[in-house]
């Protein structure tokens, strides 16, 4: 128990020390969004109240072992025979019942904080869908739709712009989490839950579907970028763009609308409307491929292109099967949709 | 107190055909018969779910390994999960209870023998099915072939569009058959310690086993009746086009989650109070004194049996329920700590001025003490919802209830195992192996069990085949696999211990630890009807009062 506190005592510094680099740690003990860090003082608390218990019941374990063991001194007689005493049975009644009020009072205290938490007006409002094995982004008021890496702006706890989420499923549960920002919510079918998040420190925040969803539950990463007010700005103008028309690739634009890629994936300005897949009009702006399975190379994205399962198993795109002329003509398109 | 310890003769001597004794264990009704089959079936499935176990740990020994598929690992950990709750756990608790219940009550059979007999071969029909579906799974669309939508089933994954075949229909009617079976040990249980004591044992002079295996299948009545239904909606959903968990055709996720969970939680009571039982019988023979605040225990576990029923929701902390309800099932989870933090308390209070002897029973019993009282502690933190936002379906709730099912059910098992062998075979496990297994065990266990919190705390998701270097659960993991092994190595040890011992064990005699309870008044194993004459009992502790005329312990009662 206690080696836990420490190791997680440790682990907590070393994730502060570490908050210079770019990308967290998926460590819960470093929190860096207010849900999170009112989730962490909680659990200090709960830690320091159960290790106190732990404390004492184990010493008085350790203590009756040693000193009523059986010694040979004593042997075929036996001790006193006690049925019990109602004064400490009452005391050990009374003060657990106690401790179980303590604890409650204070955990009711954060329930409250983090759920009931009034929404203010210049908050962001973010719809997020679930599908297997991926993540949808919408942004209502800007009109942005986009997938797996989730951009959000920095929330400066003088003037406060926290991120509301709506979490909804396309199939099967999930369950948005990312430990540094806050705790986790599912995302369940004919169903609208929400959650907020406030990180005051611009960086890549890392976590993962943590509710069973099926064959590639393992490969459906999260990234969260949270941008700084200038750059979150230039995203969003980014990300409204109509989708690039390069005459350089018409060829593999017309592999792109003339194969099935268009039945599922949306480009803004072709012929491609489909919603089952990631909307693709600004795919080169994101990092990885497949939610986070593998870094967006050339390479990767060609791979990805002639076979999915190489990469990511059981995902739900298909082969399409194509030739390697036209593998490279679509790979070469869909690289120029910055 | 006049116990009749005159065997009554077994009439069949050894030498019969083998297919003559196979014919008798197959259609016997006595309850000592079914108890060991329960025991040895259980084994059978502790076994194969522990390989699945082991598969599992192969898989997630270093970051994108690629032992398994992901198809396999599913079905691995749904297997496993579901293995382990339904055919071992459930089944080796009944054995037993089967056998120990009328033997401690003075009673010469189950109340319904014909009942208990069909209620065990239902039991062993479901877990059959489920082992089939690994041939006949597939069905018409070479889709998986064995059940991999989680032991939760959460919908819709169960649902024929995410799990087209058969092998969710192999789960669902696997676990209704032996569903039905556990209702019927239930019942039969529950008739048992109502009308047949023997005369002078009313309730308040019951031993605790038989009281804590009487609220057991009080809450298995209750518990699995609402998984049995959600079984047959989920039958519906599949063949007859209902839409009660469809969410396509606008069915709930939610309320498979409810009918799952209220089964789902009861269900950790009905799998630990059996361990308490053996707990509250073992540990007060060893260190040589009564029960410290028996009237305390049995009201504690009435207690745990009412308040379990109102905590199933804190399992789903996580799927948006509102600040109420948090707060509810909070406070009612929190609450289960205060009667177990009591029976914690009153063990220890019989081991307090005690004698204590550290037979290996007794080890099992002090290695349960200190791993479950770790299991509370962090189930008290899981129980803080907002901590559970981030404790929930990690690798800290994974190890916290391998805590509870290992570190205090299995222990608990084992210590019965070492105390009761005798009686059930006439031999005593041997000493030296059973020190050689608690050690071994105990230090596999603590190996796998500690450290697997901390890739929980480091926002390791349960369920997931591989996962991304870099974020420091790679070294947690290998260490994590090592210890499993460790495990698997004393349970070798265990089945050598069982085996080897049923030919070249000492020679038990009727009551090798001079203990106090019915059981140990007849022959080491009983004969058949049990008693000769049924005994009068004028206490808690028959057998005391027979070996102390001076002190017995009706005067204190």
């Amino acid at each position: 128990m206690k080696i836990y506190r420490l190791l997680a005592a440790s682990l907590c510094l070393s994730a502060i020390d570490g908050a210079a680099q770019q990308v967290s740690s998926t460590n819960i003990f470093a929190p860096a969004s207010t849900p999170a860090r009112t989730i962490f003082g909680l659990s200090v608390f709960v830690l320091v109240l159960t290790a106190a218990i732990f404390c004492v019941v184990f010493t008085l374990l350790v203590y009756s072992v040693v000193k009523f063991r059986d010694r040979s001194a004593d042997a075929g007689r036996e001790p006193a025979q006690i049925y019990g005493s109602t004064q400490i049975e009452l005391a050990w009644t009374i003060i657990p019942v106690l401790i179980v009020v303590v604890l409650f009072m204070a955990t009711a205290r954060v329930i409250h904080a983090i759920q009931d938490a009034p929404k203010p007006p210049a908050a962001l409002d973010v719809t997020v869908i679930g599908h297997q094995f991926w993540w949808e982004f919408r942004y209502p008021k800007l009109g942005i739709i986009t997938a797996n890496e989730l951009h959000i702006p920095v929330s400066d706890p003088a003037h406060p712009t926290p991120t509301f989420l709506k979490l909804m499923s396309a199939d099967t549960d999930h369950s948005f989490w990312v430990p540094e920002l806050g705790g986790k919510t599912d995302l369940i079918p004919n169903r609208v839950n929400e959650m907020w998040i406030d990180p005051p420190r611009a960086g890549i925040y890392l976590g993962q579907c943590a509710q069973y969803c099926g064959t590639q539950h393992a490969k459906m990463l999260l990234r969260v970028s949270v941008d700084s007010r200038a750059d979150f700005a230039a995203w969003v103008r980014a990300q409204q763009q109509p989708a690039v028309q390069d005459t350089k690739v018409t060829a593999g634009r017309r592999v792109f609308e003339t194969t099935s890629c268009i039945n599922c994936h949306t480009v803004s300005g072709t012929a491609a409307n489909g919603r089952f897949g990631p909307d693709l009009a600004h795919f080169m702006n994101r990092s990885t491929l497949a939610s986070g399975a593998a870094e967006n190379t050339i390479a990767n994205l060609r791979l990805w292109l002639k076979n999915p399962d190489a990469i990511k198993p059981g995902s739900l795109m298909p082969a399409m099967q194509l030739s390697d002329a036209d593998l490279d003509a679509l790979t070469a398109y869909l690289e120029t949709l910055r | 107190m006049s116990t009749n310890a005159i065997a009554i003769e077994n009439l069949k001597s050894g030498a019969q055909p083998w297919t003559a004794t196979l014919h008798e264990w197959v259609t016997t009704v006595d309850h000592k018969r079914i108890g060991i089959l329960y025991i040895l079936y259980a084994l059978c499935y502790l076994v194969v779910a522990g390989l699945e176990a082991l598969i599992i740990r192969v898989q997630l020994v270093h970051a994108h390994n690629s032992f398994v598929s992901p198809q396999v690992f599913n079905r691995m950990f749904t297997m496993h999960g579901t293995t382990m709750i339904f055919f071992v756990a459930m089944p080796i608790l009944f054995g037993f209870a089967n056998y120990l219940v009328p033997l401690m009550i003075g009673a010469r059979d189950m109340a319904f023998p014909r009942l208990n007999a069909f209620s065990f071969w239902l039991t062993a029909l479901g877990g059959l099915l489920l082992y089939f579906s690994f041939l006949g799974g597939n069905g018409l669309y070479g889709a998986g072939n064995a059940p991999d939508a989680g032991w939760w089933a959460y919908a819709p994954l169960a649902a024929k569009a995410f799990s087209p075949g058969h092998s969710s229909d192999y789960w669902t009617i696997a676990l209704l058959v032996s569903g039905f079976g556990s209702i019927g040990t239930a019942i039969n249980i529950l008739a048992t310690v109502l009308c047949m004591r023997c005369p002078g044992m009313h309730l308040g002079r019951m031993p605790l086993l038989v009281w804590l295996n009487l609220v057991m299948s009080g809450m298995v009545l209750i518990a699995v009746t609402p998984l049995s239904a959600a079984q047959l909606m989920l039958l519906v959903d599949r063949y007859l086009g209902g839409h009660f968990f469809d969410t396509q055709a606008g069915g709930s996720a939610t309320l498979w989650m409810h009918f799952f969970w209220i089964f789902g939680h009861p269900e950790v009571y009905i799998l630990i109070l059996p361990a308490f039982a053996f707990m509250s019988e073992i540990i007060p023979v060893f260190s040589r004194k009564p029960i410290f605040g028996y009237p305390v225990m049995v009201g504690a576990t009435v207690f745990i049996g009412f308040v379990s029923m109102s905590v199933w929701a804190h399992h789903m902390f996580t799927i948006g329920m509102n600040s109420y309800a948090n707060s509810f099932f909070t406070i009612t989870s929190m609450a289960v700590g205060i009667p177990t933090g009591i029976k914690i308390f009153n063990w220890l209070g019989t081991m307090w001025g005690g004698r204590i002897q550290f037979k290996t029973p007794m080890l099992f019993c002090l290695g349960f003490l200190f791993q479950f009282l770790i299991a509370g502690l962090t189930g008290i933190m899981l129980a803080s919802s907002p901590f559970d936002w981030q404790l929930g379906n990690s690798y800290f709730v994974v190890a916290h209830f391998h805590y509870v099912i290992v570190g205090g059910i299995l222990f608990a098992l084992f210590a019965a195992f070492y105390y009761w062998y005798p009686k059930f075979t006439g031999r005593l496990l041997s000493e030296r192996l059973g020190k050689l297994h608690f050690w071994l065990f105990v230090i596999g266990f603590h190996v796998t069990f500690d450290v697997m919190h901390i890739p929980g705390i480091l926002g390791m998701p349960r369920r997931i085949y591989t996962y991304e270097p870099g974020r420091g659960w790679e070294g947690m993991n290998l260490i994590v696999t090592v210890g499993a092994f460790i495990q698997a190595l004393a349970i070798l040890v265990f089945v050598w211990n069982l085996v080897v011992s049923y030919w070249k064990g000492v020679k038990a005699g009727n009551d090798p630890w001079d203990a106090w309870t019915l059981e140990w008044s007849v022959s080491s194993p009983p004969p058949t009807y049990n008693f000769a004459s049924i005994p009068t009992v004028a206490s808690r502790r028959p057998l005391w009062d027979m070996k102390h005329p001076e002190d017995p312990d009706y005067r204190y009662e």
